[in-house]
């Protein structure tokens, strides 16, 4: 069984999102999609100020068995990046609802937030 | 026999676990309007010995001709042992060798190709080897527009000094893609890409810079120049080169003050023959930054388990058969066995030996060029420096003289005038390490008489 926190949001695609503080939330994989990939040895960010729209491919995290794309849950426009995957990849596998959370996005329409799956929906659509 | 391993009961049983009527049930993604059909163009099936016959009969019509053709394929000569290492079981019959297992020896020649190349250009990394010149240049073009993110415009600037088979195979891969060439003209005195007319595109939002060395005239271009237009308009700066050129000028990851970002070209000159065309190979270098854009295999030294050193492919992860349609390329396979001789001759050759080469190849061309000249009517078309080839203006159509010229066993140059029309009666000749004395003088010798019939 992996961790799920009951605060956040996620979406089917295995994306975790944070409440909203200041305007901005921010955006990681799930402990079960870090879990499936394996050892990340690569993540590929967007660059802060790019505007990201829903559903969209946004980041890619590589493995060493695979690369996968990442979309942004929301709308919105990244306000930060975290600069430390970029020398340390493995703080996702670590920590990944921690030090290895991925963007930061000025989320443009708050009760978009609302449409993501909570805990329990997400345990049910990973099946994790 | 035919070499199917499948009996039409394993067919249908195959079928029939995974619920498809018949086998052409399984390209029914593949919409009928880009289907050809029945292909009338196929001869009938020989056998192995009328092939064997067409195959001589073909070879004879060759002759033995002496050849000072290169625009981008080149008569070099090469040590009898290549072929003959090269040609081992181990190496010439194996298809995707890549079991790390079982495979450690064919590893390890594409592990050392790589070093040697990105030696050669002094480029951070190599990958092990491509399709040819032409489409490494089409796959470093896809690269540089993945991976220049600060631009957003997918426009290329490509040289029309560039090979003009370069251009239409570049062309025909990127076109569907919304890539769009802007072509750079050249300037008509020194043949090269005047760093000048990059103004025209200053503060222009480009992907990358094309920039050949020789360009397809043989004249060095102004590359330090180009490489740093290129970074100082956030442009990627992609050098296409000749790898024996390599030995004697500088490697493009010292072009201008940060070095090229991705190094591509045809890897023909280093061992493999001029074989009507094919199989050649190309190969492709790139910064350490760009590791994870380099499409095609790339193997990787690392240690087993009890520490001993072994050979694997590496960085899988961004390949077809991993990442599906977003693959950095859709053809992830490598020319190992031309790479293999690749190997083999450098190693034979070594840095020295290959500097020798290319020195031969540049006095050899400076000394038919002086020849040629030396005939009324036949002038240097442009004043810069060339490495092994340079264009010569006839008194009269190039076609008919070439023609007269294949008619004495001579093959004298390639005719410009098809890719070329502003160049008028121009010829590209080329002599490499193997021409003697004797043969250039002969060629100054035709050429003379058919010129003054």
């Amino acid at each position: 069984m992996s961790d799920i926190p009951n605060e956040l949001k996620y979406c089917s695609t295995h994306e975790w999102v944070s409440s909203v503080d200041d305007g901005v939330v921010t955006v990681g994989i799930t402990d079960h999609a870090q879990d499936q990939l394996g050892d990340l040895v690569f993540v590929e960010l967007p660059e802060v100020g790019q505007s990201l729209r829903q559903e969209a491919e946004c980041a890619v995290v590589e493995s060493v068995k695979a690369a996968s794309d990442i979309y942004s849950p929301v709308n919105g426009e990244v306000s930060e990046i975290n600069e430390a995957l970029m020398d340390s990849p493995e703080l996702v596998n670590d920590d990944p609802y921690g030090d290895g959370w991925l963007f930061k996005i000025r989320i443009a329409d708050e009760a978009e937030l609302d449409g993501l799956l909570d805990a329990d929906g997400y345990r049910e659509a990973a099946d994790a | 026999m035919p070499f199917i391993p499948h009996t039409e009961e394993d067919v249908r049983e195959m079928l029939a676990a995974i619920g498809a009527p018949d086998i052409e049930a399984l390209f029914d993604e593949i919409p009928q309007t880009l289907r050809c059909g029945k292909l009338e163009q196929l001869p009938e099936a020989m056998s192995e010995m009328e092939v064997a016959g067409l195959m001589s009969a073909r070879a004879n019509q060759d002759g033995q001709p002496v050849c000072f053709i290169g625009a981008g394929a080149y008569d070099h000569h090469i040590p009898a042992a290549v072929w003959q290492l090269a040609s081992r079981g181990e190496f010439y019959t194996a298809y995707t060798p890549y079991q790390a297992e079982a495979s450690q020896g064919t590893l390890q020649v594409l592990y050392e190709f790589q070093s040697m190349m990105a030696a050669l250009t002094n480029m951070d990394l190599s990958n092990a080897s491509l399709y040819d010149g032409a489409t490494a240049l089409a796959e470093a073009v896809l690269m540089a527009v993945r991976a220049n993110r600060k631009s957003k415009s997918r426009r290329i600037l490509v040289p029309r000094t560039l090979h003009p088979a370069y251009r239409r195979v570049v062309q025909t891969m990127v076109e569907s893609q919304d890539i769009e060439l802007v072509e750079l003209p050249f300037d008509p005195t020194g043949g090269h890409t005047d760093p000048a007319a990059l103004a025209a595109f200053e503060g222009q939002d480009i992907a990358a810079l094309v920039i050949p060395q020789p360009n397809y005239f043989g004249v060095l271009e102004e590359v330090d120049a180009l490489t740093n237009w290129a970074h100082a308009n956030k442009a990627l700066a992609i050098a296409v080169v000749n790898p024996v050129a390599m030995a004697v000028l500088t490697p493009p990851g010292e072009w201008g003050e940060q070095g090229v970002d991705i190094c591509c070209g045809e890897g023909q000159p280093l061992g493999a023959p001029l074989s009507s065309g094919g199989p050649y190979f190309g190969f492709m270098c790139c910064s350490q930054k760009l590791v994870r854009q380099m499409p095609g295999r790339i193997v990787g030294r690392t240690r087993d388990l009890d520490g001993k050193v072994g050979y694997t492919l590496t960085l899988q992860a961004r390949e077809q058969h991993i990442r599906r349609s977003k693959a950095t390329s859709n053809i992830c396979t490598n020319q190992g066995l031309m790479a293999t001789a690749a190997t083999i001759h450098m190693a034979l050759l070594g840095s020295e030996g290959l500097e020798r080469v290319a020195a031969a190849c540049h006095a050899n061309t400076r000394y038919l060029s002086q020849q040629l000249i030396s005939i009324e009517g036949v002038a240097p078309l442009f004043n810069r420096p060339v490495f092994h080839e340079q264009v010569l203006r006839l008194p009269i159509s190039a076609d008919g003289v070439l023609e007269q010229l294949s008619e004495l066993d001579i093959l004298g140059g390639l005719d410009l005038s098809r890719d070329y029309p502003e160049l008028g009666d121009a010829i590209l000749v080329c002599a490499t390490e193997k021409r003697t004395e004797l043969e250039m003088d002969n060629f100054q010798q035709k050429l003379q008489m058919i010129l003054s019939c």
